[in-house]
């Protein structure tokens, strides 16, 4: 890609870069190195968003209003890239990026005042309780009920039933979940959007391990669980309306600025496995020509994201970009793991403690990656979005 | 009148208005009929079209490559992008780095309609677009003497001038010639979209010292710019395939349905697009960098370009092929003879290897 910075602009990456070299330790880039998966591990990835939010800096894409910082596009893609190029660790989204902007759009004021602060500065940590056991890509036929209630403790939902894939609900002080309050018509229907705390009795987490080894995902039990009704979004049994608004945003982040960053570490792996020369020349020539194919793809994706973020700021809609995105962002991302494995040969198949052992990391990263194009909505499920659009124009 | 947005949008208006008007796509661009005279006067007279990236200084109006791209991804959509992309993109690039009152006042003539350059640069033996030509460019007296052979030059039938790449003892260069100098010939043909094209015979052309345009720089400038343009105009093109893919989706019935209710054509649908979106946004960004860019910047995002429009002419293309069935492969259909255009930029790109060859060089410049 072809950037020319304009001399704000520059200035403005030049601070990021002055902040991250100044704040981020080094136990916080090995953290952010060693991320194999969508985010960096608790606690680093917690105390990182800690440090961003002194700056001000840890929810930069939220209304002015509530604690974001206004910026461009191209601020916004800037400050991305110099967090990534700096290995910083990837902060969690499921507060900042995936509830907080339903709480702006449908919260009342009662309840952004709750809840905002806590996810800007860090004290809270958010879990996403969405898929359940027998609901992952059709995620509208979910089953945990929510049945309301009035007693002397005042008005409440009792919950019962189960979540599942639910990222660092170990780690987690809140959960923002999707639950069934009525039947209707179509699967749609009855479904209510709830927070709440995660120290409530009757809530029990199974952890789930993952084939790479990391233990990320959890299975989440709910018994009577009593959940305040002050934990409603919107209306209830309107809640589809919102997790449709929210899968928008889970699906909208940016994948270029990470991507490039582990394009380059690609590229240094490459540098070192050919650096003692036994390799066939036809075997450095295949990777790196697989290695230029990568960037090229890594320049058309990041052109489509600016692109994307510039027609938004314009007002225009484009309502299958957050599904290309997530499409092409997760695909890229599998496609540099393949190549990292390549590059890493046999040696990936040590299960290595080393912190620095590339190969082991390689391996990792595959594993992790397959999660890509499943979370989030499958991405055969997001090819249909865009066909959907393309020919019934929905 | 200067360029500007407004300005933009109201040419690029005109401009397909005065297409729809004009072409037929049920014979555009069909191989098995007479071709089509190009579409050249008109853009001089009634659109004003020619100048748009041209300077103000000979009659132009300043909106630089990016405009021209604009009016190249328009004609994409008629299969006529030729002779504009040769004459007014490349040939008025070149023309404009010479500098001199010769070259400027061919370019007043090029605004008006009254000549018309062709980028003569691929030789008949040439793997890749960036191999260094053979046609020699000698001292002879006083002057210089020009020899070789330049193949399926694009608009060459009824050029009134060859901007020529060739070599002397110093390196690349890039003359222009008038078409009627002695001992250049056309031997006419065309190209497999049916366009007009001619094989360049050059036997001791006489070229005069102020026919010299530029050296090796500007040689990888144009091939750069010509690139780019194929980019432009194949957005154009491939709009279009996908637009009458969609149409034809949704009509065609055959197991008692319509196509488009057929999820396995649903995704190849929606893979061709996002093929297409990428390619569109990667053109985009480079030709808002590529006049600030240097040298080595500029060829790796324009071979970033070509890359991403090969990949999306390779998924439209052959995916908008595929979805029309039997028909597809027929010269009646309008889909097939685009598929057939976005086949021809691929091939006139270079190989993919080439341009990843060049990425990866350029992205390793320590080897």
């Amino acid at each position: 890609m072809i950037e020319r910075l304009r001399p704000e602009e520059a200035a403005f990456r030049d601070e990021v870069r002055a902040f991250v070299a100044a704040r981020l330790t080094p136990e916080l880039h090995e953290a952010g190195r060693r991320t194999a998966g969508i985010f960096t591990d608790y606690p680093a990835n917690w105390q990182w968003h800690r440090i961003l939010a002194e700056r001000g800096w840890s929810v930069p894409h939220w209304p002015v209003e509530h604690g974001g910082t206004g910026w461009t596009p191209l601020q916004h893609h800037l400050f991305a890239a110099e967090l990534a190029a700096a290995d910083a660790p990837q902060v969690a989204p499921m507060g900042p990026m995936m509830v907080a902007p339903v709480l702006i759009a449908f919260g009342t004021p009662d309840q952004q005042r709750r809840w905002l602060p806590g996810i800007r500065d860090g004290s809270d940590y958010w879990c996403q309780g969405y898929s359940e056991p027998g609901a992952g890509s059709d995620l509208a036929s979910l089953q945990c009920r929510a049945v309301r209630g009035m007693d002397g403790d005042g008005d409440h939902f009792v919950l019962d039933g189960s979540k599942i894939w639910t990222t660092h609900a170990h780690h987690a002080s809140h959960m923002f979940a999707l639950v069934r309050t009525a039947r209707g018509a179509k699967a749609q229907q009855g479904i209510s959007f709830l927070c709440f705390e995660m120290a409530l009795p009757g809530i029990r987490v199974r952890p789930i391990p993952s084939t790479s080894g990391d233990h990320e995902l959890n299975q989440v039990f709910f018994d009577g669980v009593r959940v305040p009704a002050t934990g409603l979004i919107g209306e209830e049994n309107q809640g589809w309306t919102i997790a449709k608004y929210l899968l928008q945003h889970e699906r909208g982040g940016s994948w270029a600025p990470r991507l490039r960053a582990r394009w380059r570490r690609l590229q240094r792996a490459l540098a070192a496995a050919l650096a003692d020369g036994r390799q066939a020349c036809t075997e450095h020539m295949a990777l790196r020509l697989a290695l230029a194919e990568l960037h090229s793809r890594l320049d058309a994706l990041q052109a489509l994201e600016l692109a994307t973020l510039r027609a938004r700021e314009r007002g225009e809609s484009d309502a299958v970009a957050p599904s290309i995105g997530k499409l092409l962002g997760s695909e890229l991302k599998q496609h540099l793991t393949e190549l990292h494995l390549r590059i890493a040969g046999p040696a990936a198949a040590w299960r290595s403690a080393a912190p620095d052992d590339d190969a082991a990391f390689a391996a990792s990263a595959w594993l992790n990656d397959r999660a890509a194009s499943i979370y989030a909505g499958t991405n055969e499920v997001q090819r249909q979005l865009v066909a959907n659009h393309l020919l019934r124009g929905t | 009148m200067t360029w500007d947005a407004d300005t933009a949008e109201a040419l690029r208006d005109s401009l397909s208005r005065w297409l729809a008007d004009h072409l037929d796509l049920s014979v555009q661009g069909r191989a098995d009929r007479p071709p089509a005279p190009p579409v050249w006067r008109a853009l001089a007279t009634e659109l004003g079209l020619l100048g748009v990236g041209l300077p103000e200084r000979v009659g132009g109006l300043g909106g630089g490559l990016a405009a021209q791209l604009q009016v190249l991804r328009t004609l994409g959509g008629w299969l006529t992008a030729e002779p504009y992309a040769g004459a007014a993109v490349v040939g008025g690039a070149a023309l404009q780095a010479a500098a001199t009152p010769q070259a400027d006042a061919l370019l007043a003539r090029l605004v008006a309609g009254d000549a018309r350059p062709a980028f003569a640069h691929l030789e008949p033996a040439a793997r890749t677009l960036h191999q260094a030509p053979r046609c020699t460019l000698r001292r002879d007296g006083g002057g210089w003497r020009l020899d070789g052979r330049k193949a399926a030059v694009a608009g060459a039938p009824g050029a009134t001038h060859f901007v020529v790449t060739a070599v002397d003892e110093a390196g690349p260069v890039v003359v222009c010639l008038a078409a009627d100098v002695p001992g250049l010939a056309l031997e006419a043909g065309r190209l497999l979209d049916g366009s007009e094209a001619a094989t360049l015979h050059l036997d001791a052309v006489p070229v005069a010292d102020q026919a010299w345009l530029g050296g090796a720089a500007l040689v990888d400038r144009l091939l750069d710019t010509a690139t780019l343009a194929s980019c432009a105009e194949a957005l154009g093109v491939l709009q279009r395939l996908q637009a009458d893919t969609v149409e034809h989706l949704r009509t065609r019935q055959q197991f008692g349905q319509p196509l488009a209710a057929f999820q396995v054509l649903q995704h190849r649908l929606a893979d061709l697009h996002i093929a297409r979106v990428q390619a569109e946004a990667l053109t985009w960004a480079v030709a808002e960098g590529f006049e600030a860019a240097g040298a080595d910047e500029r060829a790796l995002a324009v071979s970033s370009a070509a890359l991403a429009v090969d990949r999306a002419c390779r998924a439209v293309g052959q995916g908008a092929v595929q979805l029309h069935g039997a028909m597809g492969v027929t010269e009646e259909l309008a889909a097939a003879r685009f598929a057939r255009r976005a086949l021809q930029i691929g091939l006139q790109h270079g190989d993919r290897l080439h341009h990843l060859q060049r990425c990866d060089r350029l992205l390793h410049p320590e080897r």
